[in-house]
């Protein structure tokens, strides 16, 4: 099969996951479609790393998903205290990034 | 290799601001004595520095040479010439007067707590000050130079913002206000000035490979180096601009009148008569110095500005209310004197110009100073709200006149020289110039006459029927600036001796000299 | 002790005194006044032996001088503090000395009971100082040091009493007025300078009279010389200030605004006449101002009611004659300094005759309020008349021998200006002669007119004491005899005549006829007062009178002239000024940080903290940065 149709799905996939960021509300999903667009990312370094017939991409690609693993360690941690103070997993409830 | 005693000057200030200010709270006369003795050792220091310096020889005496940044061909270059020299020694005259004259002026109010420690950090600013002042007019490495000139905002930027005109008209809270917007426009309008120069800077090392001030002139003077016509003109325009604002001239002048109205007294001095001879000192030594041939270009405008900053000084310095802002604006009047003694390009112009930023040191200080003392006792800036002081303190009165005459430049007082000096340098080239200056000398003593008048003669008013006579402390500061006044004023010789040569440099650099008389007269 | 040596003792032993005084403090109060005095005194003495010195040697040989130090040396630029002492300065020294060691002894009974007198003395002593710098100077430079200097000494004294207002004002604008003048003098220093490369009196004098340079020069170097004589002398258009000057005490206006000081304008153009003579133009300009004050002070002498203030007029007026003789050029500079001489004595002693009277009277000065003070006053009296007779020129005294030469001197110049000269002299003679038969009649003849002063005290008038009569004694025999002394085989003339120059003039009339006009000028001149103001009673207050009498009592308008055009014009152009550095020179700069302020206020609202409206413009940023490079590939 022709590896450019893994690159297409990738964005796909992208797309589907920068779309649920910017419109899904709830925490949690917006933390799922994060770890949807890093997983598309992945597919398509993979991809290229067996189009260019390199390890580079599968390298970077176990790179991702070890900072992925520990974003998820912290991001949950912050999504449950949020919640735990709060009561809601809304996104839009918070904006405490303002001074 | 014999002892840095220019470097000497600087640390001892160095180590005594950083000596005061670590004293405890509670040993707060301890600081202000540690401070004063620091300054008196400055002192010394300064009169071996113009007791070592030799008028007839080298250019620049007791140099220093370190490499810093090698990388970049930054050297710790200091050496003084004549220039130098006399206001180095101004700097360290005027300090012990400045903190004797502040003694009282950063005491903690009661309500603070008590680790609070503003007096030992007021004195300790003043000489961090004392430091950068001396450096700069030291320093011969032109990125030396802007480090110290730019630094010297610092301690500048707390003294104004930090230590108030506790006699200000109005509220606490609307006295902080206008201390702050003071210190802020202080800070900015210096720091776009420095920002430029930085890039003037930045841009001579491109084109000149190198730092240091002797040796840039020297390659210039062979014609080794040359500069593109354009290129010149604007390194020219980089450097001026920052000394146009530290110096002021017109129009960048507004930050001043702010700054010396909130600061006290002391500080008030501290900014005009020493900090901002930086940048007249400075126009002298690297714009004329380092671009003989744009500084030549660019003559025209800055005469007509230093016109306007003496006519329009002295007519603002007339309309003014306040005793501090009317001093400040009458000090742009004289700051236009000076840079039309620099940009007259005669020997005449600039040896005055450079007796003129010494005795304007002085004579500032002495009106300032016992302005300063006057506001204190009624607890106002207001001309208005005095009247008849002369009655009640006498010697007050006569001390603020005779700063006061030496303001409007009476012979016989040292201004006058210097005064006379820039208007018979700028006549024999310019003599429409030196017409519109004269009229600069009604003004001065418009407004200084004003003043006295308003404060200090008619009926006595109520407020001031109890106001003391100077006492022990400032007598001793208004004294020996008088007697410096009227021994320069009398026999100016020892200064000129060591300005001329200095003077005869800095036109040969420029490539001028005088104009010769119409009649070579019988001498 | 070599004599060249003891120049510089003359202004030294009152700058010592004045030093002594002013920084003495309270232990010096009882004492002040006599040190003030020793020193001045011992200021004559010292001039005197310098003349007796002088009288010994060739007239040529008789200029002394005395190298101190250099003063400024800077290159290209010499000034020396140096003093030159020939006739004409010498001259000048025995005046100031001699009347100001009277004026000293004066103002010890004048001012008994002032509590500032050790200051007033130690003032008067500082002005010794600097008067004889003024005519000691071997150069333009240090003359004007002195110019300065008792420029301040003036100031200083006019304000003497500060609590007053009035006096303060008057000070200031004597100072600022003088200002002015003394912009012209330092513009002629400047031309000298880049025309002669020196202002030393021997070198600038010489090339002058050489004809080294052009007229133009020269003419212009005169004018502003004139400009600067116009100041201190009070000439017309910058007189204004010496009316109020009499705000000062009375042996002030004597000493300074009488006898000495307001006479350095003659000094400075008679000093100068070899540029002068090379600049016909200017010595025509000289004269024109001459003839107006001359008249402008007489006619406002006529119609003031305060004693001072006529005198005062009357001091401008004598003032013109001296500044028209000195425009006439050889024929006329030694007639003005003769005048000047015989002027000092006798204005200073009418002036401190009115001061006897204010004395004797609580401080009045109008003379409406005066009358019949003869008999209570009779060595005032004495004093004043004789002086009054000298100044109006009456045959034999003084006055007589001086003023007659200047209207010759006047008719001598020829042509239509010497008859409009000589008729404007003539005038101004017939209107001396009556302004002050006006004040002598007001003063001390006709009946009491006197008031009782503000807090209702009755004034008592008394002779005054032995301090304040002996000087007006010593002034009235200076009033009656100096001036035929110097007549006497023209003694004056050739004394003078080796500095100056003289020639005779040759009026197109006789001497005699001239002298009758005089004569009968000033008898009408008498006539007409004694018929309006002997006659018939004074009256108290003032008659509105006419529309040139009540100009004159304001000072010909020149005030509200100045007020108008000076005064409220510049107040306008300040207070705009101030308007537009607050708003427009500052304007900008704040605007500047105002607008910028703006900018990043609304830059903030983009941080709203929404964590999804973050994530939208960090994806906007990455599309935007896409197709950037996309672009760029593509091109």
């Amino acid at each position: 099969m022709n590896p450019v149709n893994y690159l297409y799905l990738a964005a796909v996939l992208f797309a589907i996951g920068a779309s649920g960021v910017l419109i899904r509300r709830n925490a949690i999903v917006v933390f799922m479609c994060v770890e949807l667009m890093l997983n598309a990312c992945n597919l398509s370094l993979v991809a290229f790393s067996r189009m260019h017939g390199n390890l580079d991409g599968q390298i970077l690609a176990f790179f991702t998903m070890v900072v992925a693993a520990a974003e998820v360690v912290v991001g949950l941690a912050i999504i449950v205290t949020l919640f735990r103070s709060r009561h809601s997993a809304s996104v839009d409830d918070a904006s405490l990034m303002k001074l | 290799m014999s002892f840095p005693l220019l470097t000497a000057t600087a640390a001892l200030p160095a180590i005594g601001a950083i000596a005061t200010a670590a004293v405890p709270a509670a040993r707060r006369t301890a600081a202000k004595w540690l401070a004063l003795l620091v300054s008196l050792g400055t002192l010394g220091l300064a009169a071996a520095v113009l007791v070592r310096f030799e008028p007839g020889g080298d250019r620049y005496q007791l140099t220093e040479s370190h490499a810093w940044i090698a990388d970049f061909g930054v050297r710790y270059e200091l050496g003084a010439d004549g220039i130098g020299v006399a206001l180095i020694g101004l700097t360290a005259l005027l300090i012990p007067f400045i903190i004797l004259a502040g003694w009282h002026d950063a005491d903690p109010l009661e309500t603070k707590s008590s680790r609070w420690r503003p007096t030992q950090g007021f004195f300790a600013l003043i000489l961090m000050v004392e430091v950068m002042v001396i450096l700069s007019f030291a320093a011969t490495d032109v990125f030396l130079f802007y480090i110290v000139f730019e630094a010297m905002l610092i301690p500048m930027y707390f003294l104004i913002g930090g230590f108030g005109d506790r006699a200000h008209a109005g509220s606490d809270e609307n006295a902080a206000t206008q201390r702050s917007y003071a210190a802020v426009k202080f800070l900015l309008y210096n720091l776009v000035g420095g920002l430029i120069m930085l890039a003037a800077v930045i841009g001579l090392y491109v084109v000149a490979g190198g730092f240091s001030l002797p040796e840039i002139a020297e390659a210039r003077a062979s014609g080794e180096l040359t500069m593109a016509t354009n290129t010149e003109r604007l390194l020219f325009l980089g450097f001026f601009f920052a000394f146009a604002v530290k110096a002021p001239l017109w129009p960048l002048h507004t930050w001043l009148p702010n700054a010396m109205g909130e600061s006290t007294a002391p500080v008030a001095v501290l900014i005009t008569a020493v900090v901002d001879k930086v940048g007249t000192f400075a126009m002298l030594r690297f714009c004329l110095g380092l671009f003989p041939e744009a500084s030549a270009w660019a003559t025209p405008v800055v005469l007509t500005l230093a016109l306007v900053s003496i006519v329009y000084g002295a007519l603002l310095a007339v309309g003014q209310r306040d005793i501090k802002r009317l001093i400040a604006y009458a000090s742009i009047s004289h700051f236009g004197f000076i840079i039309l003694g620099i940009f007259a390009m005669t020997s005449q112009g600039q040896s005055g110009a450079t007796l003129y930023m010494v005795n304007h040191g002085l004579s500032t200080a002495a009106l300032m100073l016992v302005a300063g003392f006057l506001i204190s006792r009624r607890g106002s800036r207001l001309i208005a709200d005095y009247g008849g002081v002369q009655k009640v303190a006498p010697v007050l009165a006569g001390t603020f006149l005779v700063g006061g005459l030496a303001t409007l430049s009476l012979p016989g007082l040292a201004p006058f020289v210097s005064e006379f000096l820039v208007l018979v340098g700028t006549f024999a080239r310019y003599p429409v110039a030196g017409i519109i200056a004269t009229f600069g000398i009604v003004l001065a003593a418009l407004y200084t006459l004003v003043l006295y008048q308003r404060t200090m003669t008619g009926p006595v008013k109520q407020e001031v029927s109890k106001m003391p006579d100077l006492r022990v402390r400032e007598l001793a500061v208004v004294a020996p600036l008088i007697a410096a006044l009227i021994f320069l004023g009398v026999y100016p010789k020892p200064v000129t001796d060591i300005v001329n040569p200095a003077v005869e440099h800095t036109m040969s650099d420029v490539q001028k000299t005088d104009p010769e008389p119409e009649v070579e007269a019988a001498k | 002790m070599n004599t060249e040596n003891m120049i510089a003792l003359l202004i030294a032993a009152p700058l010592l005194g004045a030093v002594v005084l002013l920084c003495g403090g309270r232990r010096l109060d009882r004492t002040g006044h006599w040190i003030g005095t020793l020193l001045a005194a011992a200021s004559f003495v010292v001039g005197v032996v310098l003349f007796t010195d002088m009288l010994g040697r060739d007239a040529e040989d008789r200029t002394l001088s005395q190298h101190l130090f250099s003063w400024i040396p800077v290159e290209g630029f010499q000034a020396d503090v140096a003093f030159q002492l020939d006739q004409l300065s010498m001259t000048f020294v025995l005046l100031i000395t001699g009347v100001g060691t009277l004026i000293h002894l004066y103002s010890v009974g004048y001012m008994e009971h002032d509590e500032r007198r050790r200051r007033f003395f130690g003032f008067l002593n500082l002005f010794l100082a600097a008067m004889l710098l003024l005519v000691l100077a071997d150069n333009y430079l240090l003359l004007y040091v002195g110019w300065e200097g008792v420029g301040l000494a003036s100031y200083l004294l006019i304000g003497f009493w500060q609590h007053k207002p009035s006096a303060a004002t008057a000070a200031k604008k004597a100072f600022l007025v003088n200002r002015v003048g003394d912009m012209g003098l330092s513009i002629a220093i400047l031309l000298m300078f880049t025309t002669f490369g020196t202002f030393a009196f021997g070198p600038v004098l010489s090339a002058s009279a050489a004809g080294d340079t052009s007229e133009g020069k020269l003419t212009a170097i005169g004018l502003m010389l004139l400009l600067a004589a116009c100041g201190k002398s009070a000439q017309v258009p910058l007189q204004s200030w010496l009316g109020d000057a009499m705000e000062g005490p009375t042996p002030v206006s004597a000493l300074i605004h009488a006898a000495t000081m307001v006479t350095a304008g003659v000094y400075l153009i008679t000093r100068s006449g070899a540029i002068f003579n090379a600049a016909p133009d200017a010595q025509l300009a000289v004269v024109v101002v001459g003839a107006v004050t001359l008249l402008f002070g007489a006619i406002v002498g006529c119609a003031k009611d305060d004693i001072k203030k006529a005198l005062a007029g009357s001091t401008m007026s004598q003032i013109g004659y001296m500044i028209l003789a000195t425009g006439l050029g050889p024929i006329g500079y030694v007639f003005a300094i003769m005048h000047l001489v015989t002027h000092g004595f006798f204005k200073a002693g009418l002036f401190l005759g009115a001061g006897s009277v204010m004395h004797g009277m609580n401080d009045e000065v109008d003379m409406r309020k005066y009358g019949g003070l003869r008999k209570y006053m009779p060595v005032t009296f004495a004093t004043f008349g004789l002086g009054y007779l000298a100044i109006i020129g009456f045959p034999g005294l003084s006055g007589f021998w001086s003023k007659d030469k200047i209207i010759e001197a006047a008719f001598a110049q020829g042509g239509t200006e010497g008859w409009i000269l000589g008729a404007v002299t003539l005038l101004g003679a017939a209107l001396t002669a009556y302004y002050m038969t006006r004040v002598m009649l007001m003063t001390f003849f006709g009946e009491k007119r006197w008031q009782p002063d503000a807090e209702g005290n009755a004034p008592h008038p008394h002779e005054s004491p032995k301090s304040m009569t002996i000087p007006m004694i010593v002034l009235a025999f200076g009033s009656v005899f100096a001036g035929g002394l110097f007549s006497l085989n023209e003694s004056f003339a050739g004394w003078l005549e080796p500095v100056t120059a003289f020639e005779h003039g040759h009026p197109p009339i006789s001497a005699g006829v001239i002298m009758t006009a005089t004569i009968t000028v000033m008898v009408l001149g008498i006539g007409l007062a004694y018929v309006q103001y002997g006659r018939r009673p004074v009256p108290v207050t003032a008659p509105r009178g006419s529309l040139l009498t009540r100009a004159a009592r304001r000072d010909l308008l020149q005030d509200d002239l100045n007020h108008v055009v000076l005064v409220r014009g510049g107040e306008h152009l300040t207070r705009s000024l101030v308007y537009v550095d607050h708003t427009l020179v500052d304007g900008v700069v704040n605007g500047t940080a105002a607008s910028v302020g703006g900018l990043s206020g609304r830059l903030r609202k983009l941080q709203n903290g929404f964590a999804r409206s973050y994530a939208v413009s960090m994806f906007g940023g990455a599309a935007v940065l896409i197709a950037a490079t996309l672009l760029m590939r593509a091109v």
